[in-house]
């Protein structure tokens, strides 16, 4: 490690004299690196590429083929067909919209308890808060047959309420927050009181602005468990122009085996909105995801 | 909160008046999060006891008290048993696996080297996909029909002694990017003084991993325990799409059976078993705070 990170620059570029064949060693290290590192990401990447490939090759021509590593009888217009007469059109529609809304919900109940949490004093703070932790040991799938009971006699299968309801407010979210709001110098509260905000006023005009990193992180893991959710929609619908895009792949896959690659093709469609979080919120992303895991 | 507070010249009623109001903003901030958390987490947990305590008929028109002898049944039964056993090996066999695959792309990812970003990027690439579509990904390589290994026998789904074992893969791939993420990121929050004060007692690679490395990175590594215990506990989709439960009821989990997309179990066998998850749940919390709050190193 220690010899490795005083190399940055390519061995040509090397001014310092050295002793006769520690150049070489370092670069033969350096190979033998590149080389594990390219097993393991083809390791990594060989399902993906297995998908692709699946996706664009016609099923039938690709067994018979004897399942090469390459497409057969290419099947362009696989895509437009898994988007519209797949009906993944309708189902990313209703993912996109269940998942906006489980976003925002969580958003404001989570920036106002994790506010009241870390800013004002009232009774029974303690006991309100022992109740939001307590939500940790009952997640969806604890609950799930008897909230399908509830939402049931609500009427509200196949409905956005349906869908999205139970994931309104959430612990982690507002816990996540708490610790943010609580980073925030004391007196800035002082401040702001001097200012003339009120808690309201310091809560949207001061403390989110600079808990902005925090907020973010959180959203970017509210969007990931909303998009991803199985279990829970999978229940919540009956009908197919409910399903969400993660249960529409499903019922994809048990379609005909000379139609299988719309189920192939729309898994890469359905992924397509992460992989654009992933490049435009890689630091989010892994500021959320390790949120917990790693201290300061 | 429209209640006004008269402006009194006794500074004593004044600040009465403002702790009245800040108390009930507080619980106006809250209401919105404690009314969720009432209706869709702690009445179900009723609900799943009453439910528990009711025995449907047949028919499903009518379900009398029995009291909790079908709960004593259900969880002393073999079907529950078997999905406590199922559940159990997926996390035998993604739980270790897992953390260690997650150790060493990190560590082969964590050094200075032209174009490390890239790797760093494709061993990050599979938080990208939801279990979902991680299961059709596997699908592709072992479905029995059309699967790219559907002949290689210790991955097969149409033997009961495999299924498991194969659709648990999917999970360990899908799970790749997160454990490499968390390991990364806690490895290169090793402070480099005491890299370099190790590099002095003259360790070799192997002993500096295991007596430097291992310890300060072990919060992380505690944590992705934890989330690979808890997801393991709640695999569903992965088994839906693969396998739908079989051969035989070879890959049922103990959420598989309470989801039970056949619509096999009454509604009272289903909370009973639930509440047997929700046991579960719990003595991995409790086992999870007893091990974070004793073994493992955390730094200031």
């Amino acid at each position: 490690m220690a010899t490795e990170s005083t190399v940055t620059a390519p061995p040509t570029a090397v001014e310092r004299p050295r002793p006769p064949g520690s150049g070489l060693s370092i670069g033969l290290a350096r190979a033998g690196w590149y080389i594990s590192l390219t097993l393991l990401a083809v390791v990594v990447l060989f399902p993906i590429y297995m998908l692709v490939i699946r996706a664009i090759s016609d099923p039938i021509s690709f067994i018979n083929a004897g399942q090469p590593l390459h497409i057969v009888s290419a099947q362009w217009d696989v895509f437009s067909r898994a988007w519209s007469d797949a009906g993944l059109a309708r189902a990313m529609g209703v993912s996109a919209v269940a998942t906006i809304v489980i976003m925002g919900a969580q958003f404001m109940t989570s920036v106002l308890g994790a506010y009241a949490f870390a800013f004002l004093e009232f009774p029974l703070k303690k006991l309100l808060f022992a109740i939001v932790i307590g939500t940790l040991l009952l997640p969806i799938e604890v609950t799930l047959v008897a909230n399908i009971q509830t939402v049931r006699s609500l009427g509200w299968l196949n409905s956005v309420q349906g869908l999205t309801f139970p994931f309104l407010a959430t612990a982690l979210g507002i816990f996540l927050i708490r610790q943010g709001f609580l980073g925030l110098p004391r007196d800035l509260r002082d401040a702001a009181t001097l200012d003339g905000f009120g808690h309201i006023g310091f809560l949207f005009k001061v403390a989110i602005p600079l808990a902005k990193p925090v907020i973010g992180s959180f959203l970017v893991i509210s969007f990931l468990s909303a998009w991803n959710q199985y279990v829970w929609p999978r229940n919540a619908t009956t009908e197919g122009a409910w399903q969400t895009v993660q249960i529409a792949l499903r019922t994809l896959t048990t379609t005909r085996v000379d139609q299988i690659n719309l189920a192939f093709a729309g898994a890469i469609i359905a992924a397509l909105p992460l992989v654009l979080l992933l490049i435009f919120f890689q630091r989010q992303m892994v500021r959320g995801l390790t949120a917990g895991a790693v201290k300061g | 909160m429209s209640i006004t507070v008269e402006s009194s010249p006794d500074g004593a009623t004044k600040r009465t008046g403002q702790r009245v109001r800040e108390a009930l903003l507080g619980w106006a901030f809250l209401l919105p999060a404690m009314a969720i958390f009432v209706t869709f987490f702690y009445y179900p947990l009723y609900r799943l006891i009453d439910m528990s305590l009711h025995r449907e008929n047949r028919f499903g028109t009518a379900a009398p008290y029995v009291g909790p002898s079908q709960l004593v049944d259900t969880l002393s039964g073999s079907d529950f048993l078997e999905g406590v056993k199922h559940s159990g090996l997926y996390m035998v066999y993604t739980v270790p696996l897992g953390i260690l695959l997650g150790i060493l792309l990190a560590v082969a990812a964590n050094r200075r080297l032209k174009g490390i970003r890239v790797f760093q990027t494709i061993f990050s690439s599979t938080v990208a996909t939801s279990v979902a579509v991680a299961s059709v990904i596997f699908f592709t390589l072992v479905n029995p029909e059309v699967g790219y290994f559907k002949d290689v026998s210790w991955l097969s789904l149409s033997n009961p002694d495999t299924a498991l074992f194969s659709v648990s893969l999917s999970s360990v791939w899908q799970n790749l990017g997160l454990t490499f993420i968390i390991v990364l990121a806690s490895l290169q929050a090793i402070p480099t003084e005491v890299e370099e004060a190790a590099a002095l007692d003259g360790y070799g690679p192997v002993r500096h991993f295991l007596r430097i490395t291992v310890p300060l990175i072990s919060p992380a590594l505690m944590f992705l325990a934890v989330v690979l215990v808890v997801a393991a506990l709640q695999a569903y989709a992965q088994i839906e799409v693969l396998t739908n439960g079989g051969p035989g009821t070879s890959t049922q989990t103990l959420l598989f059976k309470i989801a039970d997309p056949q619509g096999i179990r009454p509604l009272g066998i289903r909370a009973s078993m639930s509440i047997g998850l929700f046991a579960l749940t719990a003595i991995v919390a409790a086992g999870q705070y007893a091990l974070l709050s004793k073994r493992v190193h955390y730094g200031d």
